[in-house]
C-alpha cells in the first residue's frame, strides 16, 4: 500500500510535467491540425535555456534560491518562448496552405535542427545539476517503507495547476481565446470575420512554448539531468497524453499527461523498468487505434 | 514589407528595420545557448562566454536579412533571378548577363588574390561561385543547341550506365595504369548511397504511391537485419537462402504492424508506425537472451559469389583461384556493390510494374482520394496491406544487405533518426518520383559524406572544426529548406501511370494529394 502512494506520488509529478508540454501539442493540433513534431525539442531547448541561466544567476552571485528559481523561470519561458515563434515562423508558416504532411516533414527537419543545434552548442554529454530543491513531507511509514512527499514534486504539482487554471481563463475568457476558438472553428471564416489568424497562430506557438519551458526548467530540477536527446521521448510521451486527452482539449492533456505518467511510473515499479518506454509506445498505439477521439475530445467528421 | 519600387531611402528604412528586428529576435535565440557553454568543472558545471561565437551568429543573421531585404524581396529585380535562369530556358535581358558576368569576374578576382595572399577560404567560395555560373552556363548552351533532345531519358540512362559501369572501369584504370585512387572509399561511399537509394525506393511505394507517411520504416529494415544474422550465427546460413527469408519476415512484419493502424489517417498513421518502430528497437535493445542487446551480432558472413567466397585464405575454391586471379579484398567490395545495385533495380523494377497493376493503380487512387477509393468498391484494407508488405518486403531486403556488409549489426542502427533520413530521401526528392528519390539519395547522403572530405572548410572554421559533426545539423536545415523552397520535392512532375492520349508529365501541384 505504501510502495502503491508512493509511486501514485511519483506518477502525479511527472505527469504534470507530461501534461505541461501535451498543452503545446493539443493546441497547436486545435488550431492548425498539424503535429508539431519540434515541440518535444523545444521543451529541451527550454531545460537547456533554464539549466544555462540558472548556472549564470548562481556565477553572478544571485544565491537566494526563490527568486534564482523566479528569475530562471521567466527568462526561461520569455525566450523558449522566441524559440517557438521562430520554429513556427520559419518552418509551418510558408507551408500553411500546402499538402497536410509537408508541415510534419518539417517539423521533423526542425526537431533535428534544434536537437543537433543543442548538441554542437552544447556538447553530446549529459549536464548534470546538484539538487537545488531539495527536502520533503513524510506522509506514513508501514513497515519499513516511507511514502515520501518531496519539495521538488509539490512544486511541480502546484505550478503545474497554477499555470494549467492561468491557461484555461485565457482560452476561456479573454479576446485571445476567443480568436483561438474561432481559428480552431473555421480559418477563412475567422480571418473574414476580423480575426489576425497569422498573429493568433503564432501566440498559440508562443504559449506552447512557454509552457514546455516551465515543464523544461521542471524536469530539470527533478531529474537533475539533461541532454539534447530528451526531447524525443519525453515529446513522443506528451503527444501520446495529448491523444489520450482528446486532442484539442486542454484539460484533456493535463489529464492524458497524468494518466501517462501513472502508467508510467507503475510500469516502471511493479514491472521492467527497461520496457518502460515500450508501455508508453503502445499505449500511444493502443489509443490512437481504439479511442482516436480521447477522453475530452470531439469525434473528427472527415466531409468529402 | 515594402512596395516593389519604391525610392530607395525607405526601402533602405524598412530594409533596417526589419533586419534589426530579426537581429534582435536572433539575439535572444541564441544569447544563452550559444553565448554560454556549459563545462564540466571541479564542482558541477560551470560556464564559459563566448561573445565572439554570439556576435556573429547575431551579425550574420542581420547582415544577410538585410542584404536580402535590399537586394531580392523589396526590389522588382531581385539579384536571384539570373541564377534562377540558369535553370529555365527563358531569354536572358541585360541586367541578367551584367550580373551573370559581375559574379564571374569576382569569381576570377577572389581565386587570385587567395592564390597571392593564400586564403583557402575565399578561393573555396569562389571555386563554388564559378563551377555554379558555369555549370549553369553550360547547361543553357546545351539546351540552346539542341533543344528538343529527351534531356530526361538521357539523364536516366546515362545515370544507369554509370552506376553499371563506374566500379568495373575506375578499379581497371587504377590496376592498368597504377594511379592509387582511393577505390576502397569510392566503392564504400557508392554501396552506402545505394542502400539509401533502395530503401529510398521502398519507401516510395508506402509514402509515395499509397500516400501512407511511416516514420517507422527503419523497423523493417531492422527485422530484416537481425533474421539474416540470426539465422546465420545461430543455424550457420548463408545469405543467398536469408535473403529471401528476412524479406519475408520483414513483409510479414510488414502485415502484423500494419494491420492494426489501416483504420488511421495521414499524421495519426505516422505517429503510430513511429512508435512501432521505437517499440521494435527498444525490443532488440532489451532481449539480450537473443539479440545480445546493445552489444549487437558480429561475425556475419559475406555472401559468396555462386558459392565462391570471396576469402584470402586458400580453404577450397575461392573466387580469386577459381578464376585465376590475384586475391583482391576489392574484389568482394566490387561484389557487394553490385548485389546492392541490383537490389535497388529490382526495388524500382517491381514498384514500376506494380503500378501498372490494378493493385499498384489502387494505392494511387487511395493516395488521391480514400473515400472516394472506398465508395468505387476499392477494399481499402488489402490494398493498405499490400503497400506496407511490400514496402516492408524491401526495407527487410536492405536490411539483409546492411547486415552482411558490415559483419556486424546493433540497434544503434536502427534509430528513429534513420526513418526519418529515409523519409526526407523520399519527400525531398519528390513523393512518387523514383528519379527524384535517386537524386536526393545522392546528394542528401554522398554529398554529405563528401562534405567531410572537403579540405578548406578547416581553413574557414579553424583547425578543430569538424563537419561530421555539423553532418545532422546541415541535413536539418536541408531537409527544412528544400521542404520550403520546392514543398513537392526537387522532381515535382511526374507522369500520370494511366492518361488517355499522351502521357504529358503533369505539375506535383495537380496531384491532389492529401490536400485538405
Amino acid at each position: 500500500m505504501a510502495y502503491f502512494l508512493q509511486q501514485l506520488v511519483n506518477g502525479l509529478a511527472l505527469g504534470s510535467i507530461y501534461g505541461l508540454i501535451a498543452i503545446g501539442y493539443t493546441m497547436v493540433y486545435g488550431i492548425i491540425g498539424m503535429i508539431n513534431f519540434a515541440h518535444g525539442d523545444v521543451f529541451m531547448v527550454g531545460a537547456f535555456i533554464a539549466l544555462i541561466a540558472f548556472l549564470a544567476l548562481m556565477a553572478i552571485g544571485v544565491t537566494m534560491i526563490p527568486l534564482a528559481l523566479l528569475i530562471v523561470l521567466i527568462l526561461a519561458m520569455v525566450l523558449t518562448a522566441v524559440w517557438g515563434w521562430t520554429v513556427e515562423r520559419v518552418a509551418y508558416r510558408p507551408l500553411r496552405d500546402s499538402f497536410r504532411l509537408a508541415p510534419l516533414i518539417t517539423a521533423i527537419g526542425m526537431s533535428i535542427v534544434l536537437q543537433n543545434f543543442i548538441q554542437v552548442a552544447q556538447g553530446a554529454r549529459v549536464k548534470p545539476l546538484q539538487p537545488v530543491v531539495t527536502g520533503g513531507y513524510e506522509l506514513f511509514t508501514e513497515g519499513n517503507f516511507t511514502v515520501i512527499v518531496s519539495n521538488i514534486q509539490i512544486l511541480i504539482v502546484v505550478t503545474t495547476l497554477a499555470l494549467m487554471t492561468i491557461f484555461w481563463l485565457i482560452i476561456n475568457r479573454t479576446a485571445l481565446g476567443r480568436a483561438q476558438r474561432a481559428c480552431e472553428q473555421d480559418r477563412l471564416m475567422a480571418s473574414l470575420s476580423g480575426v489576425n489568424v497569422d498573429r493568433t497562430i503564432s501566440i498559440t506557438f508562443v504559449i506552447g512554448a512557454a509552457l514546455a519551458a516551465v515543464a523544461g526548467l521542471l524536469y530539470l530540477l527533478y531529474y537533475g539531468v539533461i541532454d539534447f536527446f530528451i526531447g524525443f521521448i519525453v515529446g513522443i510521451k506528451a503527444f501520446t497524453a495529448a491523444v489520450f486527452g482528446g486532442i484539442g482539449s486542454i484539460p484533456g492533456a493535463m489529464l492524458g499527461g497524468l494518466v501517462i505518467g501513472l502508467i508510467e511510473t507503475f510500469w516502471s515499479a511493479y514491472f521492467t523498468i527497461e520496457y518502460k518506454d515500450v508501455a508508453a509506445f503502445s499505449m500511444l498505439a493502443i489509443v490512437l487505434i481504439f479511442f482516436p477521439t480521447g477522453l475530452l475530445g470531439r469525434p473528427e467528421i472527415e466531409k468529402v | 514589407m515594402a512596395e516593389p519600387g519604391k525610392p530607395l531611402g525607405l526601402r533602405l528604412k524598412s530594409a533596417l528595420t526589419d533586419s534589426l528586428l530579426a537581429g534582435v529576435v536572433a539575439f535572444a535565440l541564441f544569447s544563452l545557448v550559444l553565448g554560454l557553454r556549459t563545462v564540466d568543472g571541479v564542482t558541477g558545471l560551470t560556464l564559459q562566454p563566448r561573445p565572439d561565437l554570439l556576435a556573429i551568429a547575431v551579425g550574420i543573421v542581420f547582415v544577410g536579412r538585410f542584404l536580402l531585404n535590399l537586394f531580392v524581396w523589396q526590389t522588382e529585380y531581385p539579384l536571384t533571378t539570373p541564377f534562377a535562369k540558369l535553370f529555365t530556358r527563358d531569354a536572358f535581358d541585360k541586367r541578367d548577363i551584367t550580373v551573370l558576368s559581375t559574379t564571374a569576374a569576382l569569381g576570377v578576382a577572389g581565386l587570385v588574390i587567395s592564390a597571392i595572399f593564400n586564403v583557402p577560404a575565399l578561393g573555396l567560395i569562389a571555386w563554388a561561385a564559378l563551377l555554379f555560373v558555369g555549370l549553369g552556363l553550360l547547361r543553357r548552351l546545351i539546351v540552346h543547341v539542341f533543344p528538343d533532345l529527351p534531356y530526361a531519358q538521357i539523364f536516366i540512362v546515362g545515370g544507369i550506365l554509370f552506376a553499371i559501369f563506374f566500379p568495373l572501369t575506375s578499379y581497371a584504370l587504377d590496376r592498368a595504369f597504377n594511379l592509387g585512387l582511393p577505390l576502397r572509399y569510392w566503392f564504400d561511399l557508392s554501396i552506402l548511397v545505394l542502400t539509401y537509394v533502395m530503401l529510398g525506393w521502398g519507401l516510395n511505394i508506402v509514402v509515395g504511391l499509397a500516400g501512407l507517411l511511416d516514420l517507422g520504416y527503419v523497423a523493417f529494415y531492422a527485422v530484416g537485419a537481425y533474421t539474416f544474422a540470426l539465422l546465420a550465427t545461430h543455424f550457420g546460413l548463408g545469405f543467398w537462402i536469408c535473403l529471401p527469408i528476412a524479406g519475408l519476415a520483414a513483409a510479414l512484419w510488414g502485415v502484423i504492424l500494419g494491420f492494426p493502424v489501416l483504420r488511421l489517417r495521414g499524421d495519426y498513421l505516422a505517429i503510430v508506425t513511429l512508435a512501432f518502430g521505437e517499440i521494435i528497437r527498444i525490443v532488440l535493445l532489451n532481449w539480450t537472451e537473443v539479440t545480445n542487446g546493445p552489444n549487437g551480432i558480429s561475425g556475419i558472413p559475406k555472401p559468396t559469389f555462386f558459392g565462391l567466397p570471396f576469402s584470402p585464405f586458400a580453404e577450397g575454391t575461392t573466387f580469386a583461384s577459381f578464376f585465376g586471379l590475384k586475391y583482391d579484398a576489392l574484389h568482394g567490395i566490387m561484389f557487394l556493390y553490385y548485389l546492392i545495385l541490383v537490389l535497388a533495380f529490382l526495388t524500382n523494377f517491381v514498384t514500376l510494374r506494380m503500378r501498372r497493376l490494378p493493385i499498384g493503380r489502387a494505392w494511387e487512387a487511395m493516395r488521391e482520394d480514400e473515400i472516394a477509393c472506398r465508395s468505387l468498391g476499392i477494399n481499402t484494407t488489402v490494398t493498405k496491406l499490400t503497400a506496407f508488405a511490400t514496402g516492408a518486403l524491401f526495407g527487410g531486403l536492405a536490411g539483409c544487405f546492411f547486415a552482411t556488409r558490415q559483419g556486424f549489426i546493433s540497434p544503434e542502427s536502427f534509430s528513429f533518426i534513420e526513418s526519418a533520413i529515409i523519409l526526407s530521401i523520399v519527400v525531398l526528392g519528390g513523393m512518387g518520383s523514383q528519379l527524384g528519390v535517386a537524386i536526393a539519395a545522392v546528394v542528401m547522403v554522398g554529398g554529405f559524406e563528401a562534405l567531410r572530405h572537403t579540405d578548406g572548410l578547416q581553413s574557414i572554421f579553424g583547425a578543430g572544426f569538424d563537419p561530421a559533426l555539423y553532418r545532422m545539423l546541415l541535413f536539418g536545415i536541408a531537409m527544412v529548406g528544400i521542404m520550403i523552397w520546392r514543398p513537392r520535392g526537387l522532381i515535382a512532375s511526374r507522369s500520370p501511370t494511366i492518361s488517355l492520349n499522351d502521357a504529358n508529365a503533369v505539375s506535383g501541384d495537380l496531384v491532389r494529394q492529401g490536400r485538405r
